[in-house]
């Protein structure tokens, strides 16, 4: 076939199919980006049915102040976030001080904390009758509230607080990838140039590291958009406390689909807004020049400011919730343990599993599209797809249930017609809602993972493997694939740690009997009884530490020209 | 090329065969429940709560309960599946929920002599579509060292300026406190319940937060004097032997019943109600009419302290102690037709950004 080209008849049809193909990619990427993105139409086409006008009503009293405080809550969220998880990850990658070994991958455990664990935990501790207050009180011979002056820790700072120290690790994992994949040229001869290690971070290191760690800190900023449970203990009213307002109190669930709406549309021309201000930015490693990084030497109040700074959100946001619930789970771990605590377990497992391998799939064959098949339809149709992680996950399962219930019940309605047979609600009464709905949220962990990955490896090699007569799809089993998989092992752990604390969706669409660790925490939770669900709590932390932990590890592996040899002592001048 | 083509679509037809077992495998459990010795159950009620519940109802009947615990998209769910839901039955707090339902059209009108003798008729809905098992009221909790008793004696006397800076409250837009703020509005008409809010907004310790329980902490503490919430968190803070500090919470307040002299107490209800699609509606109607009947009341009595609706069922002994009461009658359902516009001066007032702003 290979020399089928000769013949000049066939050449054309070739060459036809040539420009074809491109298109048929497209057509394919859109269609399976819309198939993940039915669940956010859902909610658009909800808003536009008709309903008593909410906007009136709003504009005159809380629009503004929902505004405000969203602004306020991803704003300092973005900047805690990008504070620490760059800082931290120059620290560990750049840097030699003690600890560094073990704050490398530390410094991404907090990542298995649920947010609305941490926050529990943090009000117990940090309010009046909490441990903090109490001790201070003894030690100071303070009386009351009013003797002296506490932190109220339901407030927007301890929102921005605790979520900072919850997903902060986003923004590390990220950078350090980023740091870890410079070339040490560009460091060198930024080096050369008379720069020091400040200026190499700012005007070098920093600039080149952008894309990544704008990734990671729009992932917390997204989280923090679609989040309830956490705003809501704080007693913060954001946008998405307004949408549940609007939902439950007003009983107007359009009104709440057209505020979901308004939030997407947010996002998107967040999205839109990075992307042109990085446009004619281009990064590429212009050397591939790459050795052991060159490590900045700390010593005395240096490295004891680093230990400092890398110790306080590990200490904060893993080991104080972790030993909180350690202490609870000791006493009330016979409440967990009567409820089929292994098969909750198992079920949590089970379904952050698949819900991984589904989201990484997914996210392969868009990326993997959209760089085959150009064009700005496929590029929108991902875009808008992956936008399903800022939406609040109970008006996400709302756009899960309705679509996937009237297909049901038109294939119920079909066969009943056809084959006197009712089908009942093939799916939408079953797990597969629920990973659905997964796949939906969590497509901008995947795919935006899996992007990265792909982007990395250069078009030639694609080119090169064409030439030499390979399929699309030969060329990334063969040449992509190899070359991304730790790429697709990072976004599978990503996807599955998230899952594992996911609960507005897995409450509302999991049938009858079926029970996560989220949702059993949530049952006592929600009944002012969090202590007694505490081993229920930790077991979701512990079963997120160990793809946590090889997250860590991985990433740190993956660094091109890192041999097994120098993974002890990474960074060691060489 | 032409040999990758059957590899293809082997693995192709091996993915689709996998996704069909998985598919049926998933389904068939859901499937298998037919028979009428079960009722499924949408419960907006915690399952360890109603669990003792269950049990004894399927002790009697023979009639195994499948529960499924959600506080949001319920109705959304039910809806949705339309014809198909495999809801039986939606057990609630709140009687906005009982109503958004009837309005949703998801639920069915039941004709039962049980349900009528057992529940007074200002608990369940006229068109017999949601009954009422529990009532619960929303009472105030008032410092023993700090209020004098009967310096207070209605919701109406939370808006005196004697008490600038001394009351505590969850957030105003909670369905217990959006519930009261509807009888309000039904008492008192749009503009003087808004006088009211205002009033009490004035008067509030600290920006409304927390749950009920952490009012009577705040009390403890010596935030605040006077507390918001609903009676049944008295009683399960005074017997709670697991966490023996809410005892010192409960110690430190007196339970105050409000508006004796008037209209009464505000009250709330938990229900439950049959949907429209019900495939076990006998079991279902089954259900409910246990839930309303002695034994269960009483289990609801002791285990929550809750008021049994049911006329005759005595109160747990703590609720006895706390003394008579006299109970506000005003229609449920006009409270919770009241509820979006409640939530909506909740909004004007500015109540949840508390007090000062």
């Amino acid at each position: 076939m290979r020399h089928a080209a000769a013949v000049p008849g066939r050449f054309s049809i070739r060459q036809m199919i040539a420009r074809l193909t491109p298109d048929r990619w497209g057509a394919a990427t859109t269609a399976v980006a819309l198939f993940v993105a039915t669940p956010l139409i859902a909610v658009a086409s909800i808003a536009l049915t008709p309903a008593p006008d909410i906007w009136r009503h709003l504009y005159d009293t809380v629009l503004f102040g929902y505004i405000e405080r969203t602004l306020i809550l991803i704003a300092g969220l973005g900047l805690g976030t990008f504070v620490l998880g760059t800082g931290t990850a120059w620290l560990v990658t750049m840097c030699r001080f003690p600890g560094r070994g073990l704050f490398n991958w530390a410094l991404v455990l907090p990542l298995a904390v649920p947010t609305y664990i941490l926050a529990f935990v943090f009000t117990d501790q940090l309010e009046y009758a909490g441990n903090l207050q109490v001790a201070l009180r003894e030690i100071f011979g303070w009386r009351n509230r009013q003797d002296y002056w506490f932190p109220e820790i339901r407030s927007m700072g301890g929102a921005i607080t605790v979520m900072t120290l919850v997903l902060y690790p986003y923004v590390y994992l990220l950078a350090r990838a980023a740091f870890l994949e410079q070339s040490v040229c560009v460091l060198e001869v930024s080096r050369t140039l008379g720069k020091n290690a400040w200026q190499c971070f700012w005007q070098v290191a920093l600039p080149l590291a952008r894309p990544a760690i704008v990734v990671g800190m729009t992932l917390a900023m997204m989280e923090a958009l679609n989040d309830f449970g956490t705003v809501d203990f704080f007693g913060v009213k954001t946008f998405t406390a307004g949408i549940y307002d609007v939902w439950l109190n007003m009983d107007n669930i359009s009104g709440a689909a057209q505020l979901a709406s308004v939030l997407m549309i947010f996002v998107v021309v967040l999205v839109v807004l990075e992307r042109m201000a990085r446009r004619g930015q281009r990064y590429h490693h212009t050397s591939s020049k790459i050795q052991a990084l060159p490590s900045y030497q700390l010593r005395g109040w240096r490295a004891g400011l680093a230990v400092a700074f890398c110790a306080l959100p590990v200490l904060l946001g893993f080991v104080l919730p972790a030993s909180v619930l350690t202490s609870y789970a000791l006493t009330f771990f016979d409440v967990t343990l009567k409820a089929n605590y292994l098969t909750i377990t198992l079920n949590s497992i089970l379904l952050s599993a698949s819900a991984a391998v589904a989201a990484v799939a997914i996210g392969l064959v868009l990326a993997y599209g959209l760089r085959m098949g150009e064009g700005p339809l496929p590029r929108a149709a991902v875009r808008f797809a992956s936008i399903g992680y800022a939406v609040p996950g109970a008006v996400l399962a709302i756009g899960v249930i309705v679509p996937m219930a009237a297909l049901d019940n038109t294939i119920d309605h079909f066969s009943e017609r056809v084959f006197g047979i009712s089908t009942g609600l093939l799916l939408s009464g079953t797990v597969v809602a629920i990973l659905y709905g997964y796949l939906t949220r969590f497509l901008a962990l995947s795919f935006g993972t899996v992007e990265a990955g792909l982007g990395k490896v250069s078009r030639n090699m694609d080119g090169a493997a064409r030439t030499l007569g390979a399929s699309p799809l030969r060329a990334m089993s063969r040449i992509h694939f190899p070359l991304i998989r730790t790429s697709l092992l990072t976004a599978g752990l990503l996807v599955f740690v998230d899952c594992m604390k996911e609960l507005p969706i897995t409450i509302i669409l999991r049938p009858f009997g079926y029970d996560t660790l989220a949702t059993f925490v949530f049952q006592y939770a929600s009944d002012e009884l969090f202590e007694e669900s505490a081993l229920g709590a930790l077991t979701i932390v512990a079963a997120g530490l160990i793809p946590v932990v090889i997250l860590a590890l991985t990433t740190l592996r993956s660094r091109p020209g890192h041999g097994a040899a120098a993974g002890g002592n990474i960074g060691g001048r060489a | 090329m032409e040999t990758k083509k059957p590899q293809i679509h082997r693995l192709l037809t091996a993915g689709l065969a996998a996704v069909a077992a998985a598919t049926a495998a998933l389904t068939s459990a859901t499937w298998a429940k037919a028979a009428d010795t079960e009722v499924n159950l949408y419960s907006y009620r915690q399952p360890f709560l109603i669990k003792p519940l269950l049990d004894a109802f399927t002790k009697d009947t023979g009639i195994k309960v499948n529960v499924v615990f959600a506080k949001k998209g319920m109705l959304e769910k039910i809806k949705a599946a339309g014809d198909n839901s495999p809801a039986d039955a939606v057990l609630t707090v709140d009687i906005g929920r009982l109503y958004a339902l009837k309005e949703a059209g998801v639920l069915q009108s039941i004709k039962s002599d049980a349900l009528n003798k057992n529940i007074p008729a200002h608990f369940r809905d006229p068109d017999g579509m949601w009954y009422g098992l529990t009532a619960r009221g929303r009472v105030l909790l008032l410092s023993k060292d700090r209020i004098k008793p009967g310096s207070i004696k209605s919701y109406e006397d939370l808006t005196k300026p004697e008490f600038k800076g001394k009351i505590c409250t969850r957030s105003g837009k909670h369905p217990y406190n959006v519930a009261l703020i509807a009888s309000m509005i039904a008492h008192h008409g749009e503009e003087g319940a808004k006088k009211w809010l205002e009033g009490v907004k004035a008067n509030l310790a600290r920006k409304p937060q927390g749950n009920d329980r952490a009012q009577a902490k705040a009390i403890y503490e010596g935030v605040c004097d006077i507390a918001l919430s609903n009676n049944y968190y008295m009683g399960k803070m005074m017997t709670n032997e697991k966490k023996p500090v809410q005892k010192k919470w409960a110690a430190a307040v007196t339970l105050t019943y409000m508006n004796q002299d008037g209209r009464g107490n505000h009250m709330n209800i938990s229900g439950a109600a049959v949907t429209k699609s019900a495939k076990h509606k006998d079991a279902a109607v089954k259900l409910v009419e246990f839930l309303s009947s002695d034994e269960a009341q009483k289990i609801y009595a002791e285990d929550n302290h809750e008021y049994p609706v049911k006329p005759g069922v005595p109160r747990s002994e703590l609720v006895q102690s706390w003394g008579d009461f006299k109970a506000d009658t005003l229609s449920l359902e006009k409270i919770a037709k009241l509820r979006p516009a409640a939530s909506r001066l909740v909004d004007k007032v500015g109540f949840d950004d508390g007090p000062g702003s």
